[in-house]
């Protein structure tokens, strides 16, 4: 059965997979998740506020990245990104921006519309009383917000925030198509050099899984030990 | 911004000979549609019988399901679609891996099969999540009545679990057509992979993306309202909507 395989070609290049490639995958997972929920938080915040224009762009922009495929969102950012750029410096030429930032300014857009859905349901659950409580007190909306409901509601959301942070992981392997090296384009540039795919990506696939699986233990002990009491 | 809009680019002849760049991309919409619906179709019915599984009491046959929905789970659609690609027609037997790998259209049913397992593991979740937001009371009418286990699923559990989590369920369907954009990977000319491949060939960036894009929101309206219909026809009467089970995802 593995007859042919040559697992030697892990051997020679795991220090180039993991110390390139799930480096890059880390930090960009990483980055993203904390752009993307304090993005998603503000969009949350937008979509439940009073001014019904704000509400409404907020919901357009969160119900129009979920339509739409997260590889064609990759493409557009990564043309798009320069662009915006000039326009940010002012410079009439589209000013080159690295796969780095590209890639980060892409997942902290995208996935703040699926952080913004989670916050958002995590706010609803929050009862009014304390909303009224906090307004009782004579806070402003902010003070309300940023000291009573948003503690709370992060703290019950927190396991899924973490889950999809998993998935987040997961997409991450979505950028090697813009020939980026996080750890499946580290795989496919040495798949493709030795003309080793089997062995290549049968490793890669039980990396992600063990990872992941030992992810998403961890958050389903992290949910009994946060839930809150009542 | 100097950027050179050309709207009426969709109307020039695409590279290839096969016509427009409007009808590529509707050939690429043609190839979301079909790879996400069978494979729709096939994570309909492996998902139903996994998440079934998970809810009898069999110990092992729970153990089982739970299996097959983290492995499913667990690892990068992508990497999958690789998987399947690549190291799957290795470990079957030669004359079988030769003849799935000289298949003409490989990449189209690779994408189907790979695309039908990884949702029909969200499928299951579903389901199982559907059976269990059922009060315990209908299983036991049913074992009281003298109906057998089977009898118990088929007519009183599986009917009201699937019309119970129909809005989870339309939110995985509009995921499988748009995760059928991974099929690009493999060399599937999808509607993504069509708008890439005119934005290489005319320069059209954003047009390209923009057409694409348009599609991608319209089937999202069509089948939102199409499901909003089946389910107010299929409601439980007497039930308040009771959500599926909230897994993140795409």
């Amino acid at each position: 059965m593995f007859g042919n395989f040559d697992f030697d070609v892990i051997a020679r290049t795991w220090k180039y997979l993991f110390f390139t490639g799930m480096t890059f995958t880390v930090e960009l997972t990483l980055m993203a998740m904390v752009g993307g929920i304090i993005f998603g938080t503000i969009l949350a915040l937008g979509r439940l506020s009073h001014f019904k224009w704000l509400a409404m762009i907020c919901a357009t922009y969160v119900n129009g990245i979920r339509s739409v495929p997260l590889v064609l969102v990759i493409f557009w950012f990564y043309f798009l990104v320069p662009y915006i750029g000039a326009w940010v410096i002012g410079s009439p030429t589209p000013i080159p921006v690295g796969a780095f930032t590209s890639s980060l300014v892409t997942f902290i857009l995208f996935e703040a519309a699926y952080y913004c859905e989670i916050m958002r349901a995590g706010i609803q659950s929050i009862s009014r009383g304390q909303v009224m409580a906090g307004q009782a007190l004579g806070m402003t909306y902010f003070q309300n917000m940023g000291n009573i409901v948003l503690p709370q509601a992060f703290r019950n959301m927190i396991p899924i925030l973490l889950t999809q942070t998993i998935v987040l992981f997961q997409d991450v392997s979505l950028v090697s198509i813009l020939s980026i090296t996080d750890f499946v384009g580290a795989a496919r540039k040495i798949a493709e050099r030795d003309g080793r795919q089997a062995e290549m990506y049968l490793f890669v696939g039980i990396v992600y899984f063990v990872i992941c699986l030992s992810l998403s233990m961890l958050v389903k002990q992290l949910q009994r030990r946060v839930a809150i009491v009542r | 911004m100097n950027y050179n809009w050309n709207w009426g680019i969709f109307w020039q002849a695409a590279p290839g000979g096969q016509g427009t760049y409007a009808q590529a991309l509707l050939s690429g919409l043609m190839f979301t549609l079909a790879v996400g619906l069978l494979a729709w179709i096939m994570a309909l019915i492996l998902g139903s019988i996994v998440g079934t599984v998970r809810t009898t009491p069999s110990k092992w046959a729970v153990r089982i399901g739970n299996g097959y929905v983290e492995l499913f789970r667990n690892i990068p659609l992508l990497v999958q679609m690789y998987m399947w690609y690549f190291v799957i027609p290795e470990f079957l037997p030669g004359p079988i891996g030769s003849y799935i790998k000289s298949m003409p259209n490989e990449p189209f049913v690779t994408a189907v099969i790979c695309l039908g397992f990884f949702t029909s593991a969200r499928v299951a979740e579903q389901v199982r999540a559907g059976i269990n937001s059922l009060p315990r009371g209908q299983s036991m009418a049913g074992t009281a009545m003298g109906l057998t286990p089977t009898q118990t699923y088929m007519k009183v559990i599986l009917p009201q679990a699937f019309r119970i989590i129909i809005p989870p369920m339309t939110s995985e369907f509009l995921n499988v057509i748009k995760n059928s954009s991974v099929a690009l990977y493999i060399g599937v000319m999808e509607l993504t992979a069509q708008a890439r491949s005119m934005q290489e060939f005319s320069f059209q960036v954003f047009e390209a993306f923009s057409a694409a894009t348009l599609l991608y929101v319209a089937i999202n309206v069509i089948v939102l309202n199409l499901m909003r219909f089946i389910e107010n026809r299929t409601r439980v009467p007497g039930l308040i909507a009771v959500g599926g089970a909230k897994i993140a995802g795409h």
